[in-house]
Parts: structure tokens; C-alpha cells; sequence
């Protein structure tokens, strides 16, 4: 075995786990949340409409939700609300969600102005609910099942396609 | 229209990249002179069109025009004109275009520079500079079009990432991408140099200036965006092992070794498949180090908009370049073994362990980077290493090769005799020892059991660097420009040494609350926090606190951290307040208002950190010395050949030189 063929070999070598890796990102979608497949962090947050219920990661529990992370000063967050509206009416899974490092009321007249999706909203005013969710940008969305475990994430706004082929077929 | 025409610009460009890649190579092959000339023309056409293309990109920054995406993405109309301009390379689009105007930038270097080369050598270069540059031209253009438009046109643009819009940041990636994209210009020599099979070894000093500034460069770049991290980030953190900082080290560790291995090449005729070999490896990091960023298979806390699209593209990408190269490393590297042999101890030995060592700490950074890739691979889960894993096990191969540079300098080429070198290696490492405890036990109290090595490692690196310069003025001697450039830059390494060893063994970090006119004592330093008031900047507003510093009831400074929160994406970003000197940095910045009058706020003392930066900075222009001298002399040189009528190469041999 001729020692200058090594180099070529460990790239060889190198290329698989590229590949590997490649595959892995482009199914899992981009970023992996080391939250996928664990329980949801426990939280309370008030309730942004309603000061008085407040929002309890127990209300999670026992059936599935989709939990959106969302605020009025995210551009994203405005093309994915017609999204969220339509989810809404299907009335397959109800919208948990959280608003994210935003004015109260700012947040109450867009939702007034656009419609409102959520089931129940919580202020995350600090962002510190958000940093146990592992949130890098808004919008993000989380699909969490009845147990209480995050299954899939999305990064980036909620599409009619995100909603047809990745959260529809795991309600099935 | 005008955006349409960069977007045309660019097509031009890809068209010309392949006439410079086909005429470069065929040309050289087929030996058909107008084909090599022809491709210096196609490489400074395509040069114009990529020239066009960024100024079209630029004007589209400046004018805010909202419709084409890449603006509306990276801009808004508030962004201040400077960062207007700098949101060019913002994101991963224009980034990638202005890879490919650097790498113009160089291609126009070598061309300039192509009558000290032969004709068929020259054209290869070219050649494989094309090649690469068709390679990224394309990429830009499937998947990464700057030009791209947004219809409708938004009002107002989504701003640029407010940590960018800062000044290091400015300047860090063109400095960056120079040093990263001019290991290009080495790959392409190395190339050049294995399709002719050359057994000679002058392609070794061809390449040697050009592999030196893409060295120093890349170390200045690094430094650049470390320093931006630490007072950006607002952690007072300077190096994270992040995967993309390693994308960027690892091509410099490598470098380092293709530097000294060069040497050896060009001066002795040894190690010359280990040289090649180098010089494609350094140039394969830094592809590698895109394809990580820019694919979306490892997570960054600055990686780019990620796009496994985009992966499959660079990944073919690679499979070409370097598959390329290193078959061809495979075919050609045989035929070129050195008849020179060495001693033990003699420099060239030291050398060798010096390349050992630097290939071994590239492959421990090379590890920990991939290894939540590996571990994807062999299923074992995901997992990700950070400082635990990279601190210490980067030390196993860095400390003795510090050791080793103390020690070889001394050391003489072919030759092994230390024992002529006794008297200034026991003089500057007594000295050393002195100065290391003085320092570790004096000035800085409290060593960890790591601080007296490390203090002595720098003291004797930057004392050795120093002795045979200072010999040689003490008999009278000139200093001759690559012995300048060779202390200077291990001065650098050795000042680097001092700052890191000191500032991980002596820094002072504190977390706490504090109501206005409470303090807290860090060492000597005693920070007061007065308290906190408004401000509004173009494109932000926010809170600046005041916190008073004093030593000993004497006022040193007064720091004003800022926490400012930018309108348009809403991002609350901290600038902490740094009183930076040389022999200390003191640090504060502000967390959360915890209610009650009391912030929470972050307070650092940080011993010699400046060290660290000034190290990368002068081991840079060590480099920088070292060349300049060196064509100084050379150009002296080939004056006095082409008098004598010898051709060119003749007389670049070194006196020393045997084989």
C-alpha cells in the first residue's frame, strides 16, 4: 500500500461523515433543539389577555399543542399569522402562545387588528421562558404531544406546507 | 435595472473564470503560447466584472433599495451609512461574494507578479485560481444570488444584526477571507507543482512569500474577530472553540506548519511531498471550514443562514478540489524524494517536530469540531464538545512545541551540535526561570500549578527570539530581514504565551446586584455603581450605566456600559465598558434591572489580555518583515543573475543550499 494514498483515504473517510451529516441536517431540518424527545420545560407565565389566568406549562399535558413563540416586532411573525389562523380553524390542535420580549399592548392591538389564533398567550416580557425553550429567533413553533414531549420544531415562519407535511402526519 | 446588471456582472465573471481555468491548464499542457497568455486576460476580466458586481451590491446598500432581498434582509434606512456599507458582507449571500472578490484580489496579485514565474508554471497557477473561482461563482449563482429580488418591494429593510454593526466586525471578514482565501494562491502553486512533477524545489520559494502573507493575514483576522467577540458579545470571553472560530484556526495551524516546512523545503530540498501536502491541507480546512458554516451540519452561534441545498453543492465542491489535488498528492509525491538527510537536533529535526506538533494540535481541534458529526455517524447520539474538551487537550501537543521553539532557535541548520549553543540557551532560560517566578509569584499572586510554566514558556521564547539579533549587533553585523522577521514573529508567539497564561490564571470575574452607590471589590479594584440613565442612538435606544473604578481611594476610570435595544428586530444587545491598558482590562457590563433601584451588573478585572491580540499582531508582522526583506534581497539578486546572463532560479539557491 503505497503511504500516499493515506491523505486520499482519511478524505474518503471525512466525505462519508459529511454525508451523513448533510442527510441528518437536511431531515431533522436545520438546527437540531436538544429539546426534541424531552419533556417541555416547566414554566408560568401571565396570561397576556387576561391577568388573571396565567400561563401553566401543565396545560400542556394530555393532549397535543402547538406552542408558538411569536412578537409584534417580528416580520416573520406577521406572514405566519395567516398560517396560525388557518390552523386555528381547522381545529386540529390548539395554538399555545408565548410572546416573546414585547409590549403588552402592542401585542393586544395586533391581535386585535389580525385576529387572534392562540387558545392562550403568555408575556414572556424577559425573554427567560424563551431561553429554556432554547428559542434562537422568532417565530419558532413547537409540537408537543399528549405526554408533554416536544416531538418536532420548527425554526422560522409556520407554512401551509410546514403544517401539511411534517405536524399533520405526526397528529395522525 | 442597475441590480440586474450586477447580477449580469457576475455571469460574465463565471464565463471568464472558465476561459482562465481552461486556458491555464490546457495552454500549459498542450504548450500552446497565445492559450497561455490568454489566461491572465480572462483572470483580469473576470477581476472587472467582479469589481462591477460588488459596486452594484454597494449601491444597492447606500441607495436603500428595499426590492432586492438581500438589502431588505441586511439594511434598513435608519443603519448608518458606514454600516450600510459593511452589511455587504452582513450575511451569507454577500459574504460569499466578496470570498470571490478577495480571491480576484489575490488571482491579480499573482498575475502582476507572473514574469519572475515560467510561462506553463504561471498559467497553472492561473489556472487553478479559475477553477476555484469558477467553482464559487457557480455556488453564488444556484444557490446564493446576492441580486435576488423581493417583489413587491418592502417599505423599510429588517436591519442588520445589531452585534455586526460594530467596527472590528467592519473589517474583521475582508482581513479574514484574505488570509483564508490567499491559502488558494498556495494550493494553486502546490498544484501547479505536482501536474509538472517537478523535482526541483523551487517552486518552494514561489510559493513561500505568498503562503507567509496569507499566513500573517489570517492570524490578523482571527485576532480581529476574537477581540470583537470580547468586547461585542459582552461576556469578556475571547476565544469559545465555536466551530466557525475553529473553521478559521485550524487552516492557520496548518498554515503555521506549511510556513516552517517551506523553509526547510526551499533552503535544504526536504520534506517536499510533506510541503505539498501541507499546502493542499491548508486550503482543504479552509473549504471545509465554508462547507461547515455555510451547510447547516454543525450549529454556531455565528453561523450563517443555513441551507442543506447549499451543503450538497459545496460537498461536490470538495470531492473535486481536494479529491483532486490529493490524487494527484497520491500520483505525484513518489518521484519526489529528498537525498539530503539531517541530524538529530540539528534545526531541520526541530522543525519536523514543530510540524508534528502543530498537524497533532489541527487534528485535536479538527476532533473536537467534528465530533458531534462522527458521533451522528457511528450513531452514537447527538453530542457536542466545548472548553472542557478543547482546553486541556489542545495543551498536550502546544506545550512541548513551545519547549521546542525555546529550544530550536539555537539550533543550526544540518548540523546537531546544541553544545555550541549551550551558553545562550542556559543564559536566556536561567533569565527565564527568574523573570517566570518574579512574575507568576511577585506581580501576579495566586499561581495555578499551569501559570509558572506558562510564564516561563513566553519568557524564554521572546528571550531566545531576541539573543541572536542582539548577538549579532553586539559584533557589529546587520540583522538580515528574514532573521528580523523570523524574532519578530516569535516574539509575538511568546507575548501570546504571557497574555493567555496570566489572564486564565489571574483574571477576576464577578456577577452581581448593585443599588447605586454600592460597590464591590475585585483584587485591588474597587467598581462603584453610581447608577443609570437614558439614551437614543440612530437606530436604538436604551440605558447606559455609569460605574466608578478606583485603586487604592485614587479615581482610575469611570465605565459606562450600555444596553441598547434596536427598533427594528427588537434585539436587546449589551455593549459592556472596557478601560482597556496593557497590563490590565477592566470590564462591566449590564445585565437586568432586578427591581428596586439595583441592576444586576458583570464585572472583570483581566490581567495582560492586550497581550494576546498584540502577540497575533506582531507574530503578523513578523511575517510581514520576513517577506519584504526577503524580496528586497532577492530582487538584488536577480538583478546581478540576469547580469551574468544565468537564468533566474540559478542564483535564488541559498549558500547553504547542497542538494
Amino acid at each position: 500500500m503505497n503511504r500516499f494514498l493515506l491523505p486520499l483515504g482519511g478524505f474518503a473517510l471525512l466525505l462519508v461523515v459529511l454525508i451523513v451529516g448533510l442527510r441528518h441536517a437536511s431531515e431533522k431540518g436545520v438546527i437540531v433543539s436538544p429539546l426534541l424527545g424531552k419533556p417541555v420545560p416547566s414554566f408560568v407565565l401571565p396570561g397576556l389577555l387576561d391577568a388573571a389566568s396565567p400561563l401553566d406549562s401543565k396545560e400542556l399535558r394530555g393532549h397535543w399543542s402547538l406552542v408558538n413563540v411569536w412578537g409584534t416586532w417580528c416580520p416573520e411573525c406577521r406572514a405566519e399569522h395567516a398560517t396560525l389562523l388557518q390552523i386555528q380553524q381547522q381545529g386540529r390542535v390548539p395554538i399555545i402562545g408565548i410572546d416573546w420580549k414585547d409590549d403588552d399592548e402592542e401585542a393586544k392591538s395586533w391581535l386585535a387588528a389580525l385576529g387572534n389564533p392562540y387558545q392562550h398567550i403568555g408575556a414572556d416580557r424577559e425573554g427567560r421562558v424563551a431561553i429554556d425553550w432554547g428559542v434562537y429567533a422568532a417565530p419558532e413553533s413547537f409540537l408537543v404531544n399528549p405526554a408533554g414531549t416536544v416531538v418536532y420544531k420548527q425554526i422560522g415562519a409556520m407554512t401551509p406546507q410546514v403544517w401539511e407535511r411534517e405536524i399533520l402526519p405526526r397528529l395522525q | 435595472m442597475v441590480v440586474e446588471l450586477g447580477h449580469y456582472a457576475l455571469i460574465l465573471a463565471l464565463l471568464l473564470a472558465a476561459a482562465q481555468a481552461f486556458f491555464g491548464l490546457a495552454g500549459a499542457a498542450l504548450g500552446r503560447e497565445r492559450w497561455l497568455a490568454a489566461a491572465p486576460s480572462a483572470a483580469g476580466g473576470q477581476f472587472v466584472f467582479l469589481a462591477l458586481a460588488s459596486a452594484v451590491l454597494v449601491n444597492a446598500f447606500v441607495q436603500d433599495d428595499f426590492s432586492v432581498r438581500y438589502v431588505a434582509e441586511n439594511s434598513n434606512a435608519a443603519l448608518p451609512l458606514f454600516y450600510r456599507v459593511t452589511a455587504f458582507w452582513g450575511a451569507h449571500e454577500g459574504s460569499l461574494l466578496l470570498w470571490i472578490v478577495v480571491l480576484g484580489g489575490w488571482t491579480m496579485a499573482v498575475v502582476a507578479r507572473l514574469r519572475y514565474l515560467p510561462a506553463a508554471f504561471g498559467a497553472r497557477v492561473i489556472g487553478v485560481l479559475g477553477l476555484i473561482s469558477f467553482g464559487f461563482l457557480l455556488f453564488t449563482l444556484c444557490t446564493s444570488d446576492p441580486f435576488a429580488r423581493l417583489l413587491p418591494a418592502v417599505p423599510d429593510g429588517n436591519d442588520l444584526n445589531p452585534v455586526l454593526q460594530d467596527f472590528a466586525f467592519a473589517v474583521h471578514p475582508p482581513i479574514l477571507y484574505t488570509g483564508y482565501v490567499g491559502f488558494a494562491v498556495s494550493f494553486a502553486f502546490a498544484c501547479a507543482a505536482m501536474i509538472e512533477g517537478r523535482r526541483d524545489q523551487l517552486w518552494a520559494r514561489w510559493m513561500r512569500p505568498w503562503t507567509v502573507i496569507a499566513w500573517a493575514f489570517l492570524a490578523w483576522g482571527i485576532a480581529l474577530g476574537s477581540w470583537w467577540a470580547y468586547y461585542e458579545l459582552g461576556w469578556g470571553g475571547f476565544w469559545f472553540w465555536d466551530p466557525v472560530e475553529n473553521a478559521s484556526f485550524m487552516p492557520w495551524l496548518v498554515g503555521t506548519a506549511l510556513i516552517h516546512s517551506i523553509a526547510v523545503t526551499e533552503r535544504r530540498g526536504l520534506f517536499k511531498s510533506w510541503t505539498l501536502l501541507l499546502a493542499v491541507a491548508a486550503f482543504s480546512l479552509s473549504l471545509l471550514g465554508t462547507f461547515l458554516v455555510r451547510s447547516g451540519v454543525l450549529v454556531s452561534v455565528h453561523s450563517f443562514a443555513a441551507d442543506p441545498r447549499r451543503g450538497v453543492f459545496i460537498l461536490v465542491f470538495l470531492i473535486i478540489m481536494i479529491g483532486g489535488a490529493l490524487g494527484l498528492y497520491a500520483w505525484r509525491a513518489p518521484g519526489m524524494r529528498s537525498p539530503a538527510g539531517f541530524e538529530i537536533l540539528s534545526r531541520e529535526a526541530f522543525l519536523l517536530f514543530n510540524n508534528l506538533l502543530l498537524v497533532i494540535s489541527a487534528a485535536v481541534v479538527f476532533g473536537g469540531t467534528m465530533a458531534p458529526l462522527i458521533a451522528d455517524t457511528l450513531g452514537l447520539g447527538t453530542l457536542s464538545v466545548g472548553p472542557p474538551y478543547f482546553n486541556p487537550s489542545f495543551l498536550v501537543p502546544i506545550l512541548p512545541l513551545l519547549s521546542l521553539l525555546a529550544l530550536g532557535i539555537h539550533a543550526r541548520w544540518r548540523r546537531g551540535a546544541l553544545r555550541e549553543s549551550r551558553r545562550p540557551l542556559l543564559l536566556t532560560l536561567g533569565l527565564s526561570l527568574v523573570l517566570a517566578m518574579a512574575l507568576a509569584l511577585g506581580v501576579y499572586a495566586h499561581p495555578m500549578p499551569l501559570t509558572p510554566i506558562g510564564a516561563t514558556l513566553g519568557c524564554w521564547i521572546i528571550l531566545s527570539s531576541l539573543y541572536d539579533p542582539l548577538d549579532r549587533l553586539r559584533r557589529g553585523l546587520r540583522v538580515p530581514a528574514p532573521l528580523l522577521g523570523m524574532s519578530v514573529a516569535h516574539i509575538g508567539v511568546g507575548l501570546f504565551v504571557l497574555g493567555i497564561t496570566f489572564v486564565k490564571s489571574n483574571s477576576i470575574e464577578l456577577d452581581v446586584a448593585l443599588k447605586s452607590g454600592q460597590s464591590a471589590q475585585l483584587g485591588a479594584y474597587s467598581f462603584r455603581y453610581e447608577g443609570v440613565e437614558n439614551i437614543e442612538g440612530p437606530n436604538y435606544d436604551g440605558v447606559r450605566g455609569s460605574v466608578s473604578v478606583s485603586r487604592g481611594g485614587r479615581l482610575v476610570t469611570v465605565l459606562r456600559p450600555e444596553k441598547r435595544r434596536y427598533w427594528v428586530q427588537g434585539t436587546v444587545q449589551t455593549t459592556a465598558a472596557i478601560a482597556p491598558a496593557l497590563s490590565r482590562d477592566l470590564l462591566a457590563a449590564l445585565g437586568e434591572d432586578v427591581g428596586d433601584g439595583a441592576y444586576s451588573l458583570r464585572l472583570q478585572y483581566r490581567p495582560l489580555i492586550r497581550f494576546i491580540w498584540l502577540g497575533a499582531l506582531i507574530m503578523a508582522i513578523g511575517g510581514v518583515i520576513a517577506v519584504i526583506g526577503r524580496r528586497q534581497r532577492a530582487s538584488a539578486l536577480s538583478g546581478a543573475t540576469q547580469a551574468m546572463g544565468l537564468p533566474a532560479g540559478a542564483a535564488a539557491q541559498s549558500p547553504g543550499s547542497r542538494s
